[in-house]
């Protein structure tokens, strides 16, 4: 605890880190840090051992080579340094992810100097990336890590490192994009079957069953919508392009309801139970309302229904909305 | 415009097995380093290490993985008790660099890991510092410095292992010129101290050419060959001529009937004789030759620094010369010596081992009986029969038996200095007069480069000292008798047609080797024997007078500032070398900025005219044309320069109202 305390002093203090930042970042000569690694100290007390063999035996070019050893492993700090001098890092996006499995993050890096940039270590949370970014070029770069608790991950503390050219020094940069992960509840994993849906309505359960198996009419097309559902039939005959919409098997409205769940079920079981009916109510083509305490979400149905509901379960209990 | 890229690596260093690209540059800077190095390794550590090398290059080429930890630990231990076997001793600089050579070797064998590399690269770094113990020249630091740069790029080629083989050795060559005025300020400042800081293991001066204390036949003519330096001497006038150039080395008295041998000399601090004549004020520099005398030109003036004199008139310095060292001398060729000889030295100048060389002994009585004991004609009559008995001057003498005198002069004839000069002190002493063998160096060349006097390791001679009632001992040179040509012209110019053919050098070859030995003299001189005094001189010079550690760490800490700012003012120059296009491009850019119309990060050319030609109505067409043809020169194929130039002209004549 104690440690975790002195590194957010130090954040604060040393490397000023404050509030997310509004993209992009621009790493300039105060953002980064150099230090040498546990090599750099073991050559350092190489170097030590030349000199004094040199001094010992004076060997006037063992003073040469231990010094221009030296003076190489001195410009290293500097070509580490520059290798993060000037690049820019903005937020992409992030996709939600459920609890447990792996959060994506994924950062724009924009290398202005027409010379590539070797060796780049992204690191957020316990993910790391390595990489490189060729001369005059935007990159995205993707960063796993794992989630362990519902409701928004922020990246939070990122840091930017490279121990080019020698490995001798680590040049890094700390800094906080704005950029979140929100993270869904995990789904239980055997969950009890759908509440309130009457046995003869239940053949909606089939597994695998999706949302496209019986015709259910035609709206308007959208671009995203695939060719295979275009109404071909109907532009053939001269009329608007349009999308035929299928829907699962109806079944009966499903009220998924927290005060409805048993007494024995702490407040995350409720949220996993919750979040895999939610699933299964999706799957299964029904239409469902949810009902949390404090908020009433109304019978609804479609993938955008599904992540309100998956939204106001990871939120659930004061989790900061997140931000975008 | 973002490329989509992604390579989720798990942890920070990969930890996988080494790619068969950084093998081979580790692999390239191992045996950069060792080459030097095999002229001074014990046979059986070469083979070693060339088998360990080989073997590594083999399963590189079939790709095999690294044989078994246990194997490798095992020739580990092995290697070291050969070493231990080897040496008779572990520790000590030359089992030391022989462990280290086959550590690298080894640990060649055994890199999986990044940390394997590093410390591979430290150990060449000790070996490539290690050579330097053995040899300094310019073509070893050159050789030493290609490996350093190697062992960089092996560092470089473990961070970044995309980069290819070229801009590899750019980055690592500069490196190295960025690291080079840190290394000329540390060198020049860093504070020098006599070393040595510790006691030196017992091995740390191995034998060396060069004279040796006793001359027995032989022990000067296989040092003919040789064209190894031995010393060097700048003249602050006119150097002596040929003639007068005797530099004295040991001064060798007692006789066995074999082995010359060096009588008991007295050691004071100033010279025993009074010095006359003309000075010749010169400067020596002397390979190393771990030895106290300091082969100094006949006769030592008295009150030189660091000089002490010995009875025979030798300069001797105060420690054996292990190091290449510069004194200044200064000589009085024409001085006389020995006017007052001690009973002591005269009578050891006079003995001769009993039934030593009859035949020689008999020929003395002679000739000392027709000269009548008188030693300025015995002297002469010497000589005379010196002159007159056809004796043939040359490289390869035959092998002499016991009574070798006797056999010189009266059945081979042939012989190499040594010869001559010990049988012209066998029969002086014979006949009663005092002489003595003196061993040095005789002659030497001047390089016309830099006007230095060279004197090589064959230029190596033994002469005679006789000494006459008050005018004490004179130098006589009976080889001179036999081939002038040596004395005036050196060993080449005495010897017989057929073997001075072996020695003859064309003359451009002889010129090169001028400059050669010219640049290798200005090497030794500042860059090797920069030592404290060097220091004192250039740093006062630049206006440190006296400097203590406090004044150099000073000066040393602003000039690495210095350095450091000018090197981070080269990290911050972030503008580019841009194109003419783009530069056009950018100042259009710029003058529509300056009217409110910035072109935002993500749009591109297209997008950006469309939104000034509606921004502008007036000069629609015009922008949108400008936009259109820099998208065309830019991402289109078939642009020429003249289109540059006539978008750059309408961009320059574009006036925004």
């Amino acid at each position: 605890m104690k440690i975790a305390a002195l590194r957010q002093h130090l954040d604060r203090w040393l490397f000023r880190i404050g509030p997310a930042e509004i993209a992009p970042i621009r790493l300039k000569q105060r953002r980064i840090f150099v230090l040498p690694t546990g090599s750099g100290i073991a050559f350092a007390v190489a170097l030590l051992v030349m000199l004094l063999a040199s001094i010992n035996y004076n060997l006037s070019l063992g003073y040469a080579l231990t010094f221009l050893l030296g003076g190489a492993g001195i410009a290293s700090m500097v070509h580490a340094f520059r290798n993060l001098l000037g690049l820019s890092i903005s937020p992409g996006r992030t996709e939600p992810v459920f609890c447990g499995e792996t959060a994506v993050f994924r950062l724009t890096l924009q290398n202005p100097r027409d010379e590539r940039r070797p060796a780049l270590l992204l690191r957020v949370h316990d993910g790391a990336t390595s990489f490189e970014l060729p001369a005059e070029d935007t990159v995205v770069i993707s960063i796993p890590c794992t989630t362990r608790r519902r409701g928004p991950l922020p990246i939070g503390r990122t840091v930017l490192e490279t121990r080019w050219p020698l490995g001798l020094i680590r040049a890094w940069s700390v800094f906080v994009p704005e950029l979140d992960c929100l993270v869904f509840p995990f789904p239980e994993a055997s969950p009890p079957p759908l509440p309130g849906a009457a046995a003869g309505q239940r053949h909606g359960l089939r597994s695998g069953g999706s949302g496209d198996d019986d015709f259910a009419g035609l709206r308007q097309h959208r671009e995203s919508d695939s060719p295979r559902h275009v109404a071909w039939k109907v532009l053939a005959r001269g009329g608007p392009l349009l999308t035929k919409e299928f829907s699962g098997v109806q079944g009966g409205d499903v009220l998924l309801n927290w005060h409805d769940l048993p007494s024995h079920l702490d407040e995350e079981a409720r949220i996993s139970r919750l979040t895999a009916w939610v699933i299964a109510a999706e799957r299964a083509g029904v239409a469902f309302a949810l009902v949390l305490p404090g908020i009433t979400l109304p019978v609804g149905r479609g993938i955008k229904h599904m992540h309100a509901c998956l939204r106001a379960l990871a939120l659930h209990g004061g989790r900061d909305v997140p931000h975008g | 415009m973002a490329k989509a890229l992604a390579t989720p690596g798990a942890g920070a260093q990969p930890a996988t097995s080494l790619t068969r690209n950084q093998a081979c540059w580790l692999l390239a800077t191992a045996v950069l380093t060792l080459v030097p190095h095999t002229p001074y390794l014990p046979a059986w550590v070469t083979a070693l290490c060339m088998a360990l090398l080989g073997w590594r290059a083999l399963r590189l080429w079939r790709g095999q993985l690294p044989p078994h930890r246990l194997l490798i630990m095992l020739a580990t231990i092995g290697a070291c008790l050969g070493i231990r076997v080897g040496f008779g001793q572990f520790f000590g600089k030359d089992p030391g660099v022989s462990l280290l050579a086959i550590l690298l070797c080894l640990k060649l064998l055994e890199t999986k890991v990044a940390r394997d590399i590093r410390v591979a690269v430290l150990l060449a770094f000790f070996l490539q510092l290690s050579i330097f113990f053995e040899n300094q020249s310019l073509p070893v630091a050159a050789l030493a410095l290609c490996a350093t740069l190697l062992a960089l790029a092996s560092l470089l080629a473990l961070v970044d292992a995309n980069a290819s083989t070229k801009a590899r050795l750019r980055t690592s060559a500069l490196l190295a010129a960025q690291g080079l005025p840190f290394m000329l300020v540390l060198f020049v400042l860093f504070p020098r101290v006599q070393g040595p800081l510790w006691g030196l293991p017992a091995d740390a001066f191995s034998a060396r050419s060069g004279l040796a204390e006793s001359m027995q036949p032989g022990s000067i003519s296989q040092l003919g060959l040789s064209e190894e330096i031995a010393f060097r001497a700048e003249f602050d006038g006119l150097p002596p001529p040929p003639g007068q150039r005797y530099w004295r080395g040991p001064v060798l008295s007692e006789f066995d009937g074999t082995t010359w041998r060096p009588a008991t000399s007295t050691i004071a601090a100033e010279p025993s004789y009074q010095t006359s004549g003309p000075r010749m004020d010169y400067r020596l520099t002397l390979e190393p030759h771990n030895r106290n005398w300091l082969l100094a030109l006949d006769f030592p003036a008295a009150g030189l620094q660091g000089v002490r004199y010995s009875s025979d008139f030798r300069a001797l310095a105060d420690t054996p010369v292990r190091h290449r060292s510069r004194f200044n001398l200064a000589a009085y060729p024409e001085t006389g010596v020995g006017l007052e000889e001690t009973p002591d030295v005269l009578a050891a100048a006079r003995r001769l081992p009993a039934g030593s060389n009859p035949r020689t002994h008999a020929l003395a009585q002679q000739l000392a009986a027709e000269a009548g004991s008188n030693p300025r004609a015995i002297l002469e009559r010497v000589q005379h029969h010196l002159r007159e008995a056809k004796l043939t001057y040359t490289l390869e003498p035959p092998l002499l038996g016991q009574q070798a005198i006797d056999e010189f002069l009266f059945d081979s004839r042939r012989g190499f200095c040594e010869h001559f000069s010990a049988t012209f002190v066998f029969l002086m002493r014979a006949a009663g007069v005092p002489a003595r063998v003196v061993t040095g160096y005789q002659g030497g060349e001047i390089n016309p480069i830099d006007g230095t006097l060279v004197v090589r390791q064959s230029d190596a001679h033994a002469w005679a000292e006789v000494w006459i009632d008050g005018r004490g001992w004179e130098r006589a040179d009976p080889t001179a008798l036999a081939a002038p040509g040596r004395i005036d012209s050196g060993l080449s110019a005495g010897l017989p047609a057929t073997e001075a053919r072996l020695l003859a050098m064309p003359d451009w070859l002889r010129s090169l080797r001028y400059r050669w030995e010219a640049a290798n003299n200005a090497w030794n001189q500042w860059i090797l024997g920069y030592n404290p005094e060097r220091q004192r001189d250039l740093l006062a010079r630049l206006g440190l007078r006296k400097p203590d550690w406090g004044t150099l760490a000073t000066a040393m800490s602003i000039a690495a500032s210095v350095l450091m700012g000018l090197l981070l003012l080269w990290a911050q120059r972030q503008r580019q070398a841009r194109s003419p296009l783009q530069k056009s491009w950018d100042s259009f850019c710029r003058t529509l900025a300056r009217h409110g119309l910035t072109r935002h990060p993500w749009e591109g050319p297209a997008d950006y005219g469309k939104r000034l030609a509606f921004a502008r109505p007036a000069q629609a067409k015009e922008l949108r044309d400008i936009c259109t043809e820099y998208a065309r020169i830019r991402y289109g194929s078939g642009a020429s320069s003249e289109d540059i130039r006539s978008l750059q002209q309408r961009i320059t004549k574009l006036k925004l109202t």
